[in-house]
């Protein structure tokens, strides 16, 4: 029976090749000497070690600026998605209301939202209420595609705890707020976590709003728009590209590892994609 | 009837109708508008009802687009659903320490961010150092040496699926295989029983049973192919020449660069209304998956 194994383990080391490959390259490249790179053969392993890539990446003109700027962006567009999506999730999970089916629905349909065909309006939109180069503009704009899928995957978390638990801390004198706040918020924060760094990558990752509002201010700009426009920044040194491009991405797969264990068990809301 | 739910639900209504809703009516009503450069400074655009979706119809060229975009969407979406199958099975026929290295190395490719690969794309394609065609030299193809892929429209239409495809099969198999893993192995072991072959087993059993599974990461991967933009706006803006023009792009170039918003907005629409027709499929789908709403 040995030999059928064969094509079966050829073809899983395939796919892990053809999967790994692109980012590898961009690694390896990164971390490779200039003349290196522009050997007419290239080599496959690393050879000698360089960090001058990564040096003129970090030391290209409003690298630090972009890099909060993303940061500041994602992370206030998530926490008020989270604040925002815990009350209404609670609402859903924990009381029985009219409208609630309906409300489910619309959430439900928010959350398919193709927002690419919506980047005409927000422009006017925002160049009519002055929030065009505005920052703030994008926090908002992120907090409303993160939060459909954060009431989602809330709601489920919640559903999970049993309502018993308050239930006894209510007769036992709390109040609902702190039968919240001692009970359910506990058995909550790993749910919160998960779902507050899903929509983190989804902000972090987003070029499309980003590469439309911000247009003057060139300082305002976030990473994933420096990134794209990395000729401009760097002609063809592909070495500083590659090193800026593994920048980008050290921190959405440092979320991932954090999050193996549920990514694998596929979270099929399709979260990351938005 | 207590007014807490409405009051714990109220910022997601108003977030939704300001950040949504308006939104999404804004560009139904500048569709049925004159709305060029002038209205956007000034305002006072005048409504003029469906010229522009007339307009937009008539072109020979919106039809080009909507041809390339199906095409697109097709080549794709086979692609992804007959890659994503085979890992899924390869998976569920792996040993335990080889199925977690291939899975590890899904998650890798899916937890790369777009614009990362869509810069390493273009590195990898590169035509003077690019390691693809120094490959395929070495393979015996001496026409790729310095071959400009970018330049060609065939070409670059080529590499946005390869992109998108690389892309889009970790999820996709990641999640039809832990939909494999909950049909009972009993099945499969008495199918073997009576002599069913591989293929057999998967057109008798598996497909059967996880025909909702397979019809929700179709009209997802539909969904989300047929309206990707930064892939193409990063690598190519829609070029070379129209090559890798598809509606959420073309909306976009002539609304931007043509300052067209009315034209741009009643393609939006036209491309919206495409979508709802998958999305009530996958809506179908998900709530006879969703017994308890």
């Amino acid at each position: 029976m040995k030999w059928r194994r064969i094509p079966l383990t050829a073809s899983a080391l395939l796919v892990c090749v053809v999967a790994v490959f692109p980012v590898y390259w961009m690694v390896l490249t990164a971390f490779k000497p200039t003349k290196d790179i522009q050997a007419p053969t290239p080599t496959f392993w690393p050879t000698t070690v360089s960090f001058d890539h990564f040096a003129t990446a970090v030391r290209a003109s409003g690298f630090w600026l972009f890099w909060r700027n993303s940061l500041v962006v994602s992370l206030g567009g998530v926490l008020l998605a989270l604040a925002v999506a815990l009350l209404a999730a609670f609402a859903v999970a924990r009381m029985r209301w009219k409208g609630r089916r309906a409300f489910i629905l619309m959430v439900f349909v928010a959350q398919m939202t193709p927002w690419e065909a919506l980047l005409i309006p927000m422009y006017v939109i925002a160049r009519d209420t002055d929030m065009l180069d505005k920052l703030s503009m994008l926090t908002l704009i992120y907090f409303m595609i993160t939060l459909p899928f954060t009431i989602v995957t809330l709601r489920g978390f919640l559903g999970a705890i049993p309502v018993d638990l308050e239930e006894a801390a209510l007769v036992d004198g709390c109040t609902r707020f702190q039968a919240f706040r001692r009970i359910v918020f506990p058995l909550l924060a790993p749910g919160l976590m998960s779902t507050s760094l899903f929509g983190f990558i989804t902000a972090w990752n987003e070029f499309a709003f980003a590469n439309l509002l911000i247009i003057k201010n060139r300082d305002d700009r976030t990473l994933p728009v420096w990134l794209s426009s990395f000729s401009n920044t760097f002609g063809t040194d592909w070495g500083a590209t590659m090193a800026a491009s593994t920048l980008f991405m050290v921190p959405v797969l440092l979320v991932f590892l954090a999050l193996q264990g549920r990514v694998t068990s596929g979270i099929t809301a399709g979260a990351v994609k938005g | 009837m207590s007014i807490w739910p409405y009051l714990l639900i109220a910022p997601t209504v108003l977030g939704s109708a300001y950040l949504l809703l308006y939104p999404l009516v804004r560009n139904l009503v500048i569709s049925v508008q004159h709305f060029r450069l002038g209205e956007l400074i000034r305002g006072g655009a005048t409504f003029v009802g469906l010229d522009n979706y007339r307009e937009a119809l008539a072109d020979p060229v919106f039809w080009a687009v909507v041809r390339r975009t199906l095409l697109f969407t097709v080549v794709n979406v086979v692609l992804i659903m007959v890659l994503s199958t085979l890992v899924a099975l390869l998976l569920s026929a792996l040993g335990k320490w080889l199925r977690l290295l291939v899975m590890g190395c899904l998650v890798l490719t899916w937890a790369t961010p777009i614009i990362a690969a869509t810069t390493v794309f273009q590195w990898l394609f590169q035509s003077r150092l690019g390691v693809v065609n120094w490959v395929l030299v070495q393979l015996g193809f001496e026409q790729f040496q310095d071959y400009t892929w970018f330049a060609n429209g065939s070409s670059t239409f080529g590499i946005l699926v390869a992109l998108i495809v690389w892309q889009s099969v970790p999820f996709a198999a990641l999640s039809l295989y832990s939909a494999m893993t909950t049909v009972p192995s009993e099945l499969y072991e008495s199918a073997k029983i009576d002599g069913a072959g591989s293929w057999r087993l998967f057109t008798s059993i598996t497909f059967p049973i996880l025909r909702p599974m397979f019809g929700l990461i179709l009209s997802l991967e539909v969904i989300w192919v047929f309206k990707s933009f930064v892939q193409i706006w990063a690598i190519s803006q829609g070029g070379p020449g129209d090559a890798t023009t598809t509606l959420p792009v073309y909306a976009f170039q002539i609304a931007q660069s043509l300052n067209k918003y009315d034209l741009g907005a009643a393609v939006s629409m036209i491309t919206v209304l495409l979508l709802v027709v998958v999305l009530l499929a996958y809506f179908r789908q998900m709530f006879k998956q969703e017994a308890e709403l």
